[in-house]
């Protein structure tokens, strides 16, 4: 190990990092956003993915989901860190491996080509709650909702196929159940 | 119908609603309204600094020291960006601000109109919370809270910005809400069972330790009182940070020094050897625990803190209590007094053998140096100083380097908010507005400045606001003519390449303290230095004082970098004791 030149000390052993879903609850105002994502990027934490809209116009409450990885350590600190930014409400997290927890994304594809390889793409999409939402002779627009890793596998697969433009959205979370946390 | 008020006026009803009586600030064109405002309303009083970052800290020295929250007022563009590092160091170490700034009028905001910046952008990961207000109905009720959240919880610095037209608009105002429930955001939520857990643990301890930090002094006296009295009912020796330094006694045989980088040789074995660790209001910030994981080996760790989020952040805790000090070690003592009476029984015994073992440490007599009659050594000046200053009730600031180490372990604080530093972002210049905003909340208080020629060359401008206000404090200037932190450092870790930690060309301090139109004092010699600071303590105005010391000395005893509590570099005499070859000074 190269010995520290500096007066901070050199970094030590590392846990092993997992992924993360957070649900955090804010008032929906200007900047709150930029101060979840700033504590992020400025502590250095990392986000996969983030989706965020209103979910309670009445009273003014957005819902942003995250994703992210981090050592247990971090994720706590994450957690915590949220919770103390004066719009958030209340924090919520799950690992992605949680049984009770559904996560869901949504992406559109855009696909050119002939009709034997758009039957090929459609019927790749089927289990993946397939919709068409435009179609001309030479393409389509498909919308698909499934898990992350899914939805970057169908990508590839599709690619040779004719997808030619995609939009994704980041992921959200919803219990099993009748519980809730909100 | 209700009389209906400007941004401006309102502005000022919150702050008298708040009872604020000192802002710190600075006019400019986007807060010219409030000014305006300013002649209405005599229970406040204006301090008019020569550059905010001066407002800000002058600010951070009035929360410290009176424990009231800072206001500072500043306009748009370069006076917000001027108190950003204020701003930053008031969230490092956890200091109520509340800052008003101007902005350019709302239909003009992201036109890059003259002095418009991005302020609420720029500040918001150095505030608790910022607001821009976009519309006059919502001013009361923002500035009401922004007292609140700079106040509750873990206090911090709040920014409040203000476009022009709202400071001219008119709307009614709005009291501030009693009791509005803050979000959740101010923690205390312990339970009995934690606090028996603790008991539990201080009852089978044979090698405790009481860490203690900013986090009393920021409970408020009370916490000071309750922490003696938890320390006196143990029998525990404790330790400080450099934030918490006067929280408890610091000429008390229970108290072990400062711990960290530059703390005692006590205190850092007994943070390493301990067999259970209390930490009171601190933070495991990296320059007291070293290398983490060598850090305090084998003790059971509690953490009282009234952020959860300092909690694990660092170091994992075997027993976490959040909430505020004053409330739980009350509580901590209340139920040992209780348990007493049954069996009084205490563990004091069981910790014999531990002062036994601290007081060998002890023996290493750790921040001794070796004295001169040739030249001053900064270490004898802050003695000297302390000695002909302790029977007042001294109120003490520092920029930030070696001087700052040397007044942390020489000068011995017997109260809490006598001591202002910046220790979390370690700002020079820190110290001699922080002086100004003490002696302002402490008109009749001696104020000092122990101060680093480097450091207090950053705000020297400040003396000019002391001259006008007619603040007598004293600037202590330690002068070896160098960065002496940076010097060290380039000594110990840079094989002694001092690059650009001299400074060639410094000012005549003595000419300088004329031209300000306050006293210039000098001290060159050992011998002339007891007199002179009584000089410079009698003299009724503020006081550049320019001690000149050898500027070779080092600041031992110190934890190099990357290294646990047990392996400390120790001063010249001790580095002779071991027999290590060459001047003990020039060793790593």
């Amino acid at each position: 190990m190269p010995k520290s030149k500096s007066a901070y000390s050199v970094p030590t052993k590392k846990e092993k990092s997992d992924t993360y879903i957070f649900v955090v609850w804010v008032d929906n105002e200007a900047g709150v956003l930029a101060r979840v994502v700033g504590l992020f990027s400025g502590r250095g934490y990392n986000i996969e993915s983030l989706a965020v809209a209103e979910v309670d116009a009445v009273k003014n409450i957005s819902r942003i989901t995250i994703v992210t990885t981090g050592t247990p350590q971090v994720i706590d600190q994450i957690k915590l860190q949220l919770a103390k930014l004066v719009p958030v409400h209340k924090v919520a997290e799950f690992k992605r491996e949680d049984k009770n927890v559904i996560f869901k994304e949504m992406a559109l594809f855009k696909i050119i080509g002939k009709k034997k390889k758009m039957e090929k793409c459609l019927n790749a999409c089927k289990k993946f709650d397939l919709v068409i939402l435009d179609e001309t002779k030479t393409s389509k627009v498909i919308q698909i909702t499934a898990l992350r890793r899914e939805i970057d596998k169908i990508s590839k697969k599709l690619k040779p196929w004719g997808l030619i433009s995609a939009s994704r959205t980041g992921a959200v979370a919803m219990t099993r159940g009748a519980k809730i946390f909100n | 119908m209700p009389k209906l008020y400007t941004g401006a006026e309102i502005v000022f009803k919150c702050l008298e609603d708040q009872k604020v009586e000192h802002i710190f600030g600075y006019p400019g064109g986007a807060v010219l309204p409030i000014y305006d405002e300013l002649k209405n309303h005599t229970s406040i009083k204006h301090i008019l600094v020569r550059h905010e970052q001066g407002a800000g800290h002058a600010a951070e020295g009035y929360a410290r020291s009176s424990g009231k929250p800072g206001v500072v007022l500043v306009t748009s563009g370069p006076g917000a960006t001027n108190v950003v590092t204020a701003l930053t160091d008031a969230y490092m170490d956890s200091v109520p601000l509340v800052c008003i700034s101007g902005q350019v009028p709302t239909h003009l905001i992201g036109t890059d109109a003259f002095q418009e910046c991005d302020t609420t952008g720029i500040t918001r990961p150095c505030t608790k919370h910022n607001w821009l207000v976009k519309d006059i109905n919502d001013l009361s009720e923002i500035m009401h809270e922004a007292f609140k959240v700079a106040t509750t919880g873990r206090p911090g610095p709040v920014l409040v910005d203000i476009p022009k037209d709202i400071q001219f608009a008119k709307t009614k105002y709005k009291k501030p809400k009693k009791e509005k429930k803050l979000n959740g955001k101010s923690n205390n939520k312990f339970s009995q069972k934690q606090i028996d857990q603790l008991i539990d643990l201080l009852k089978n301890a044979k090698k405790p330790v009481i860490y203690s930090g900013g986090g009393v002094i920021n409970s408020g006296p009370k916490a000071s009182d309750v922490l003696r009295e938890f320390v006196e009912l143990t029998g525990f020796p404790i330790t400080s940070t450099l934030q918490g330094l006067g929280a408890y006694p610091g000429d008390d045989n229970q108290f072990l020094g400062m711990l960290g980088m530059h703390g005692t040789y006590e205190a850092n074995n007994a943070m390493h050897d301990c067999d259970l660790l209390i930490n009171i209001g601190a933070r495991f910030d990296d320059r007291i625990t070293g290398k983490i994981d060598e850090f305090s080996p084998n003790s059971k760790k509690v953490h009282i803190d009234i952020d959860p989020s300092s909690i694990n952040k660092i170091i994992k805790v075997d027993l976490a209590i959040v909430g505020d000090v004053t409330k739980v070690i009350g509580k901590v003592n209340k139920t040992i007094l209780k348990k007493k009476n049954g069996h009084s029984k205490s563990n004091k015994s069981n910790i014999a053998k531990w002062w036994e073992q601290i007081q060998k440490w002890r023996g290493k007599d750790s921040l001794n140096f070796v004295n001169s009659n040739d030249s001053i050594k900064p270490q004898h000046a802050v003695q000297r100083l302390y000695e002909l200053t302790k029977d007042k009730d001294t109120y003490v600031t520092t920029e930030v380097g070696q001087h700052q180490m040397w007044a942390a372990q020489h000068y011995k604080f017997n109260k809490p908010n006598r001591w202002m530093t910046s220790g979390g972002l370690g700002t020079m210049g820190y110290g001699l507005p922080a002086a100004v905003g003490v002696q302002i909340a402490h008109p009749e208080k001696l104020v000092v400045d122990i101060a680093g020629e480097a450091s207090v060359l950053m705000t020297m401008q400040e003396m000019s606001t002391a001259v006008q206000y007619n603040l007598p404090i004293k600037i202590f200037i330690l002068n070896n003519q160098y960065m002496g932190m940076v010097r060290q450092w380039q000594e110990l870790l840079h094989e002694k390449n001092y690059s650009e930690s001299y400074s060639a060309a410094l000012p005549d301090f003595l000419k300088m303290a004329e031209a300000y139109g306050c006293k210039g004092i000098k001290a060159e010699n050992p011998f002339e230095l007891d007199e002179k600071i009584k000089e410079m303590i009698d003299y009724k105005g503020p006081v550049i004082f320019d001690c000149h010391v050898d500027p070779n000395e080092n600041c031992f005893p110190m934890i190099p970098s990357g290294k646990p509590h047990n392996q400390m570099i120790l001063g010249p005499n001790d580095q002779d004791d071991n027999k290590i070859k060459g001047k003990g000074k020039a060793l790593v």
